[in-house]
């Protein structure tokens, strides 16, 4: 899956990412040396339990990482510019534009004292210099094509004259205002009801497939990613612990924490078998132990990963970062 | 709206009620008018008489009740001082504290919502450290003494601004005039000082606050400039708890124009009822607290309008 040199159809292309929090306490290395590649128009998951970093990694991939937090090293290359280099007008051009983002708390994205018209209206004017009519034409068409009903009447509305989903798909419309080459969408159906869920996910990914768009899909629902995801990369403590296809992955994991993820998830537990709960919390990242950073809830672990395990590639596509990984389970 | 509106009037009709209670009591219980008014020298009968002219010799209740009566007529009793109805009396010192408070209210808005704003946009420059001190000295001192060294300064040493009285006058305002104007400067920066800082608070923490909003990273991720962020996604939502405060704060501050006006002898509502407080001049102090009062209501009752026209939330929630 890491190519070496630029791979023609890769939308985007992270290597070695690092993404630092300057805090009082100490460095904070939120993620630390993660890779991974989109290709055009293909999903990838990216999951992991809280705190291991994958909404700053999709900060960093659009520019928006506040202090006390900084990239501090590597390269995001998108359409030929790398990311992490590029000047603050240059990047605010292609926010919102040809990369675009969907927070989780669909309660909180949406200004609640703008009309949606006003903030879906900015948007189009932000990068393109159209009159407000045409303008309003896109936001309406937008609205249209996420299936919010009566586009015309609900742009005159407010954020909090929608129910949950509907500010969601509000929020999904404004990402597409541009028809962006990338999305990252950071948890974006996790606040709301499962059917929503559903039917949101649906959209996506058919508008995904239509328009040719890349996603990165954030999430800590394994069963999300299963139905929607082509890659997958599970993200452990700033790092990327294991990635590849999503069926391999899912089907057959390398990795003692995607192993522990996958048996935490009940639908995707055996009849009669118990539930099983990965032991133990994330580590502090201010407090990492020496060596693997899952070495403290890892039932495999031993001497040997008393050293830093490097991200070896196992199996065709497939790689993880372990000195005893489930090679034995052979994939269906 | 309209069934909001009138549960909202009636309750303001309370409050006045039980106001003009508490302050025909209060008065009363402050002293006896008679021995300030009537000249020592006066003998027994002359005293009678001018307690009888004065309606001071029938019980409270009776008094208060005649007070009523007379208030629902729109006739607040007569300055035992000037002879003139009390209600008129104060309503022509209005104008004079009206546009005190306001130029105080606007000197606070045009200088406490950029200083905040910087402040809460580069929380750890030099400079938002400096108006956040400043602010603090705006709070803490005391009025009187920072309208002296106003005039030291701007009127003795400078030679500026004017220091005292209102200047010329058009319909009974100053600021139509430029001599009028300049006349207000002083003491309406005297007495915006307390505000300018209340301003800057209010909206440095407005400003931090809002930063910290999902919405303000989503308006950022959509590609949006930085002042079309700042001055459009945080600033109006600032607006509302700035818009709210001033506005309440406009009856405190007419009602504390006292001690402005003294400095600066604006003949205006504070400096009257400081004169009438001196002579125990009764019908004027209980028509000024009632206006107060008054006030008071009206200006709460205009805030939540004001507050619904900026925050579609509670728009909504009233017409429900
Ligand atoms: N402003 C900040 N200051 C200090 N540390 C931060 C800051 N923001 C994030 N971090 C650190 O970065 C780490 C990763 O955070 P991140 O939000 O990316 O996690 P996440 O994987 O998205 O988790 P979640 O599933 O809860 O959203 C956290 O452990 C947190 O301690
Ligand atoms: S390297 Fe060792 S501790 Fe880390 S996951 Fe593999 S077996 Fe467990
Ligand atoms: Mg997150």
């Amino acid at each position: 899956m890491f190519q070496q040199g630029f791979a023609v159809t890769a939308t985007l292309e992270v290597r070695d990412l690092q993404t630092h929090f300057f805090t009082r306490a100490g460095v904070v290395k939120a993620v630390d040396g993660v890779s991974f590649t989109v290709e055009r128009g293909k999903v990838l998951g990216l999951v992991g339990e809280s705190g291991s970093g994958k909404s700053v990694t999709g900060f960093s991939i659009i520019g928006l990482v506040d202090a006390p937090g900084r990239v501090v090293g590597g390269s995001i290359w998108f359409q030929g510019k790398d990311l992490a280099r590029l000047s603050e007008e240059e990047m605010r051009s292609l926010r919102g534009n040809r990369i675009a983002m969907i927070f989780q708390d669909p309660m909180m994205t949406l200004n609640p004292v703008l009309r949606v018209d006003t903030q879906m209206i900015e948007t189009v004017q932000a990068h393109e210099q159209v009159d407000r009519e045409t303008a309003r034409q896109r936001a309406r068409d937008a609205l249209g094509m996420v299936g919010i009903p009566s586009p015309d009447e609900r742009l005159m509305s407010y954020p909090h004259q929608f129910s949950g989903g509907m500010r969601q798909r509000v929020a999904i419309a404004i990402a597409l205002l541009h028809r962006p080459d990338l999305i990252v969408a950071d948890e974006p159906t996790t606040a709301l009801d499962v059917t929503i869920q559903g039917q949101i996910l649906a959209e996506v990914q058919k508008l995904a497939a239509t328009t040719g768009t890349s996603l990165i899909w954030i999430t800590h629902d394994l069963s999300v990613v299963a139905g929607l995801a082509d890659d997958i990369a599970v993200m452990y403590a700033g790092r990327i612990v294991e990635d590849g296809p999503v069926s391999q992955v899912l089907d057959a994991p390398l990795h003692p924490y995607t192993v522990g993820l996958i048996g935490s998830v009940p639908s995707r537990n055996k009849r009669g078998e118990p539930l099983r709960q990965i032991p133990g919390m994330t580590p502090s990242l201010l407090k990492l132990p020496a060596g693997c950073a899952f070495r403290s809830r890892c039932e495999r672990a031993d001497e040997a990963c008393l050293e830093h395990p490097a991200l070896f590639g196992l199996r065709e596509g497939q790689r993880a970062r372990c000195f005893h990984p489930h090679l034995e389970e052979v994939p269906a | 709206m309209t069934v909001y509106l009138l549960r909202r009037l009636f309750q303001s009709l309370l409050v006045l009620v039980a106001m003009s209670l508490i302050v025909f009591v209060g008065v009363y219980a402050v002293g006896d008018p008679v021995e300030i008014l009537i000249s020592p020298d006066a003998d027994q009968a002359e005293r009678a008489r001018a307690i009888v002219a004065l309606g001071l010799d029938k019980p409270l209740w009776q008094q208060y009740l005649v007070f009523v009566q007379n208030a629902l007529r729109g006739d607040l009793g007569r300055s035992f001082v000037y002879n003139e109805p009390a209600l008129q009396l104060i309503l022509q010192k209005m104008p004079a504290t009206m546009e005190l408070a306001l130029g105080a209210t606007v000197f606070a808005i045009l200088v406490g919502l950029p200083l905040g704003l910087y402040a809460g946009l580069h929380p750890d420059s030099g400079g938002a450290k400096a108006i956040m001190a400043g602010s603090i000295l705006g709070f803490s001192l005391p009025t009187f003494w920072v309208g002296l060294m106003l005039i030291m300064v701007f009127a003795v040493q400078l030679g500026w601004l004017p220091s005292t009285g209102r200047g010329d006058t058009l319909w009974g305002w100053s600021f139509l005039t430029p001599n009028g104007l300049s006349h207000l400067v002083l003491p309406s920066i005297n007495l915006a000082l307390f505000k300018i800082s209340l301003v800057i608070r209010l909206t440095r923490s407005g400003v931090r606050e809002t930063m910290l909003m999902d919405y303000v990273k989503f308006a950022r991720a959509k590609g949006l400039s930085r002042n079309r962020v700042t001055y459009v996604h945080v600033f109006k939502n600032i607006l509302i708890p700035v818009v709210t405060v001033v506005g309440l704060e406009l009856g405190s501050t007419i009602a504390f124009s006292v001690v402005t006006e003294s400095v600066f002898a604006w003949p205006g509502m504070g400096k009257l009822i400081i004169d009438s407080i001196n002579v125990l001049d009764r019908p004027v102090i209980v028509a000024y607290l009632m206006i107060i009062v008054l006030m008071f209501i009206v200006i709460n009752l205009v805030v939540d309008i004001m507050y619904s026209v900026l925050d579609p939330r509670v728009r909504l929630e009233g017409q429900g």
